[in-house]
């Protein structure tokens, strides 16, 4: 489930990342608002809980294998979108650095994947409707475990999109998806069932931790359509700003623009601030455009296929230097441990 | 991913990798932020079927865990616990793009099969280079480069507060299962109803503890933001760090060295 660095573009990890810094950022504002500092230990000792749950497994019967607690869905539970997305953010930030799950770049898609949808989607969509202020155990149970589902499938698809817009799989969409949302539809609901019991546990041994969240002001039905809109500002502003910058199919992005939007409107403005920017990098000159891409593609641009130019005499070359470059790197290295041997 | 415990045991080891004492460990964590995020951005920005200008890249994580003398063993078998997501997306390039694209002799090569080189190589370098910075800087180095450059202040605070409680609670949840294994015999695989018990009662103590933990820092004046009692400072050696392999990055990623060597070399002997 967690996107890996070496299967996104940096435009689509460019993209992730400023939407991603965007959401924590109006996040922490939300949270220093509340003037509750005691919310900040409270989302961090949690966030510890989510990574030592799952050292609690239950064997799921007739299968043989076993199921944890998931994250996202029980913490938007617990402590609300806003502060279960920092929580989730910064899981997933552990996760990336210690345990090399996903990576840094790909941290924005993650954190947007994991984050975004149970907190700022499945739950005030799904669980605040299903689970009203006076809440039962029938509407927790069905709650938890439909947003679980849901938020999980969402974050799945996204997954599939980036990868897909990334263009460095060769994996088709409807393979990908195929592949991708049955096994999180499974997965997602050991996280619903899981999460519902949890949070069952909790409302009948003490209630209270559940009742000032349930019946908090901060509904954030009309702020979720300014993230919304922010969001999509921000994919698009990025986007155009990005899709120059070294993506092997610079018409995908594009694509998606037109697909998400479906609005051909929105193709004037991006178009605009893709070619005016391009014309201010061309003046700066910082990063050469497509230029040297065109050298490498011996002008296969139009051809829209794989690159089909194969010169045999640079593949050769290119062997041969990468392995001389190899024995060069290793001969440095070499060099640094003698040194480092010496002075010790 | 492992199980938690071995995970526990690894943040440990990395941290008593950071503590190290090298010349590189003492370098401000923002340089090592940032260099480590210009590196992951040049890996990724390369074409899908590089493979030749991504080799002069693995300088960087070589030579850092040369001269900071790193476990690279350990560092290996780090990456290759989390390789399977990459190689289970990236497998299915050679049978989608059938197309052959380097001819060595009379062998050919599919660019599937070079897309999917170029996936793992990626992997393998943006992954360590990942795992380097943590070694290096240790993660409350890296929550104060977090803050020192403006990213927000709660998320930073609950970040570190993340850390601390990762090792507490992670021991008292081993301590919980341990104690269900001793009295059911050992028995394999937990009852569903057992695991909501035992879970729902580590959910009661985490917020018990998270408010005994408020409240005492209410003794101690917190106000919301955690004061750090470590002077960074970022200097001459910090901006030489940055532009020298920011360079080396640039160079490398404009310029396919590998093939400009290799056909000096073949001009010489051929």
């Amino acid at each position: 489930m967690h996107m890996a660095d070496a299967l996104i573009s940096p435009a689509v990890g460019g993209t992730m990342w400023v939407a991603t810094a965007g959401l924590i950022g109006y996040c922490s504002k939300k949270i220093k608002e509340d003037i509750d500092d005691s919310k900040i230990p409270l989302m961090g000792v949690l966030g510890a809980f989510i990574f030592a749950a799952q050292m609690i497994n239950f064997t799921i019967p007739a299968t043989g294998s076993s199921g944890h607690l998931g994250g996202g869905m029980i913490l938007a539970i617990l402590l609300g979108p806003y502060a279960a997305f920092l929580t989730m953010a910064s899981v997933l930030t552990v996760q990336a650095l210690f345990f090399a799950d996903g990576g840094l770049l790909a941290l924005g898609c993650n954190i947007f994947n994991l984050g975004f949808f149970p907190c700022f989607v499945a739950y005030p969509l799904i669980y605040k409707m299903i689970v009203k202020e006076n809440p039962t155990s029938k509407t927790l149970a069905v709650g938890a475990t439909i947003s679980a589902v849901a938020g999980l499938q969402l974050g799945a698809f996204f997954v599939v999109l980036q990868t897909v817009f990334s263009g460095i799989s060769e994996l088709p969409f409807n393979t990908f998806v195929i592949l991708m949302q049955p096994i999180h539809l499974a997965i997602g609901v050991v996280e619903g069932l899981t999460t519902a019991a949890v949070v069952i546990f909790v409302w009948k041994s003490r209630p209270e931790i559940l009742q000032p969240i349930l019946s908090s002001q901060t509904e954030p039905k009309s702020s979720i359509q300014k993230v919304l809109i922010g969001f999509v500002i921000a994919t698009v502003v990025v986007g155009g700003a990005l899709s120059w910058f070294a993506s092997a199919h610079p018409d995908g992005l594009e694509w998606a623009m037109f697909k998400t939007a479906g609005v051909e409107e929105l193709e004037a403005p991006e178009k605009g601030i893709h070619s005016s920017l391009a014309a201010v990098q061309e003046k700066t000159a910082f990063l050469p455009d497509y230029g040297f891409k065109k050298t490498d593609m011996q002008g296969s641009d139009e051809g829209g296929d794989a690159w089909p130019a194969v010169d045999p005499g640079t593949s050769v070359s290119g062997f041969v230097g990468g392995l001389l470059t190899l024995l060069m790197a290793g001969f440095i290295g070499f060099i640094l441990k003698r040194r480092k041997a010496a002075n010790a | 991913m492992a199980t938690i415990e071995n995970n526990l045991f690894d943040i440990r080891y990395m941290d008593t990798l950071a503590s190290g004492n090298s010349s590189l460990h003492k370098i401000d964590p923002r340089a090592k932020l940032i260099t480590t995020l210009i590196f992951i951005c040049m890996v990724v920005s390369l074409g899908k079927y590089e493979i030749s200008r991504m080799v002069p890249f693995v300088i960087y994580p070589m030579a850092l865990i040369i001269s900071a003398e790193l476990p690279i063993l350990y560092l290996f078998k780090k990456i290759a616990i989390v390789a399977p997501f990459a190689i289970l997306v990236g497998i299915f390039n050679p049978f989608f793009d059938t197309q052959p694209l380097v001819q060595i002799g009379d062998f050919s090569i599919s660019g599937g099969w070079i897309s999917f080189t170029s996936i793992l190589l990626r992997f393998g370098l943006t992954v360590s280079a990942a795992l380097i910075l943590i070694c290096l800087t240790g993660f409350n180095g890296v929550c104060m480069a977090l803050e020192k450059l403006k990213v927000p202040g709660p998320f930073v605070v609950q970040l570190m507060f993340l850390y601390r409680y990762l090792f507490v609670l992670i021991e008292e949840a081993s301590r919980m299962v341990r104690a269900r294994s001793l009295r059911s015999f050992d028995s394999k695989g937990m009852r569903f109803n057992v695991f909501v018990q035992l879970l729902g009662q580590l959910l009661l103590r985490t917020l018990d503890r998270a408010q005994r933990i408020h409240l005492a820092m209410c003794c101690r004046g917190f106000d919301g933001h955690v004061r750090l009692n470590r002077t960074m400072s970022f200097g001459y050696r910090e901006i030489q760090f940055i532009l020298f392999w920011s360079l080396l990055f640039v160079i490398a990623r404009w310029y396919n060295l590998p093939v400009k060597i290799g056909s000096i070399i073949e001009g010489y002997f051929l």
